[in-house]
């Protein structure tokens, strides 16, 4: 065992950096929400009072499911489009001869952007008067098609879910390819000798021994729509115009926090991050100990 | 599936996949082309090309929109937050890795457990905490929060690293005399270099790209990040389209540079760690 004090050299800094500014904080926010609060001055202990008043004042008792129904809603169309297109890609594509490499350094080239600027970008491209997509519409006959799309209540958290599919699309279309590389071809030979047609191949065989991939994929996905933030707040503002249709759990946790808070801000907002946490970390756990039982009956 | 298709099948899944690859890629050339053009011109023909290509809104950005500045802070953020995170963990991941000594498996979870840990659930906590520490508006204090954020990843990857080297280095150069420092420092760090070259870049992008955190500690514009600079930008410059195309262009190119620059150092660090 070496001496403590090289011990100490190695270790302090960054234990130190950790606990003051991650540790510390984190465990801060459970503390914070057990309490009530006057402005910055802790006014005695209030149970669960502050995750109650999320539910019961108003606006948070509209507003909090309102945004909860929007994250679910963020997240089911992002697995229907996003995930089920980057799966059909990473199948087109596996086997695909002479340009395979650019396709999927195109496909995931948005990737790099910063979601803020992607957000910016197409609430640009989307503009109902000067943007390029109506125009383009337009110029194809399809008049009637152009929308103002990020200022109808209908259709703008849709596009918002198809914006955030064209930033992220090569991300599970790159997670699906490299699982299907690990399918040995004789799977494929076996399901054609027994005569099966393409679709009960990708069915039968294909998809089951895909269900780690999807398992992954849909995780990750379920943790990054119910903490999305700077990709809508540059679509939408801090309050998920138009008229709340777009007011996620992200947007409305930093109004509760800094915005419009008041003096119980402090309170209620820890006790809504700590419940998204609770939340996005329960669920997460549940859905990989289902897909890793799904896993084993495979074998 | 792995049927060669033939015919029109065949033509339908080239014009699907080319088609798609226009769709991702068209945006960003939209966004740069309309930084070369004057807004008059990309308000009355928003598909246009630049006919007398400009880089006149990139010096109003670069000038009057202070991009430089945010420029200089995220790099000075960035990268130094990247620096501090990793070389407080090469030293911590290093002593977790190859000492043995009482509380190590306690202390190495301690780390890991930040893995788990969503950072945005301590932001008003940690408001409170660079308030209280004068840290508030602070580059410093972004830089330090960013460092730490990067802690439990780095030393994560790394003691992986470390503990996958052979021990007879570290024994000869004990019998040599060499001392604890001088054995970390000049053998087993250069040993892991192509994972620090990993862990620093993959550090760089989410920071590179944060904007809660500014949005909530930063106050004064001298002081923005890129990120937190462009949502200032974009309220301020609603109706000048070519320097808010410019100023997409410049939040995106730093990134951009870095990836072309690095991608095979990435690879080579990622490779590095496989199959041991």
């Amino acid at each position: 065992m070496p001496r403590w004090r090289v011990l100490v050299v190695f270790l302090l800094p960054a234990v130190l950096l950790y606990s003051v500014f991650i540790v510390y904080p984190l465990l801060s926010a459970f503390h914070y929400s057990f309490f009530e609060w006057r402005g910055i001055r802790q006014a005695g202990f209030a149970g669960l009072g502050n995750y109650r008043d999320l539910f019961t004042v108003y606006p948070y008792d509209r507003q909090l499911w309102r945004a909860f129904a929007h994250n679910a809603l963020f997240f089911a169309g992002t697995m229907l489009i996003q995930n089920t297109v980057g799966l059909l890609f990473a199948l087109l594509l596996f086997r695909y001869g002479r340009g395979r490499r650019f396709l999927q350094a195109a496909f995931t080239t948005p990737y790099l952007v910063d979601p803020l600027v992607v957000g910016y970008l197409w609430s640009l491209l989307l503009n109902p008067t000067f943007g390029p997509v109506n125009a383009l519409l337009e110029a194809a006959g399809l008049d009637s098609w152009a929308l103002p799309w990020l200022g109808d209540t209908r259709t703008a958290l849709p596009v918002i879910i198809v914006v955030n599919a064209w930033q992220w699309v090569g991300f599970p279309m790159l997670l699906f390819s490299a699982a299907l590389a690990g399918i040995p071809a004789e799977y494929h030979e076996a399901a054609r000798v027994d005569g099966a047609s393409a679709w009960q191949a990708f069915r039968r065989v294909t998809l089951p021994l895909l269900t780690p991939a999807i398992g992954v994929v849909s995780v990750l996905t379920f943790i990054g729509n119910f903490n999305a933030f700077g990709l809508v707040y540059a679509m939408a503002g801090s309050t998920g115009s138009p008229a709340g249709s777009t007011d996620v759990l992200g947007l409305l946790f930093y109004r509760v926090a800094f915005v419009e808070g008041g003096v119980e801000a402090i309170g209620r907002s820890s006790a809504l991050a700590v419940l998204m946490f609770v939340f996005v970390f329960g669920v997460s756990l549940l859905a990989g100990s289902y897909f890793r039982r799904r896993e084993r009956t495979l074998v | 599936m792995t049927a060669r298709r033939r015919g029109p099948g065949r033509v339908a899944v080239h014009l699907l996949l080319w088609g798609y690859a226009a769709v991702a890629l068209l945006p960003l050339v939209v966004m740069v082309l309309g930084s070369l053009r004057p807004t008059g011109e990309i308000l009355t023909a928003p598909l246009g090309l630049p006919l007398s290509p400009t880089l006149g809104s990139y010096g109003r950005v670069w000038t009057e929109a202070s991009f430089g500045a945010y420029l200089l802070n995220s790099l000075i953020v960035t990268c130094g937050a990247v620096l501090l995170g990793t070389a407080v963990s090469a030293t911590a991941a290093y002593a977790l890795a190859r000492y043995d000594f009482p509380g190590n498996r306690l202390l190495g979870a301690y780390v890991l457990a930040g893995l788990m840990l969503p950072i945005r659930l301590g932001l008003v906590p940690i408001f409170y905490l660079m308030d209280s520490m004068g840290l508030i508006d602070s580059l410093l204090g972004l830089t330090l929060l960013y460092a730490a954020s990067g802690v439990p990843f780095c030393v994560f990857v790394l003691s992986a690293f470390y503990r996958s080297l052979p021990g007879e280095l570290e024994e000869a150069a004990r019998i040599d005399g060499a001392g604890e420092f001088r054995i970390f420092g000049r053998i087993m760090l250069p040993l892991v270099r192509p994972a620090l070259a990993s862990v620093t870049l993959f550090q760089f992008v989410p920071l590179w790209h944060e904007f809660l955190y500014p949005l909530v500690l930063l106050r004064s514009e001298e002081k923005f990040t890129i990120p937190r600079g462009l949502s200032q930008f974009f309220g301020e410059y609603t109706t000048d389209w070519s320097a808010l195309f410019a100023g997409l262009v410049l939040a995106t190119a730093p990134l951009f540079v870095l990836f072309v620059l690095a991608t095979k150092q990435i690879i080579a660090g990622l490779t590095a760690g496989m199959g041991r």
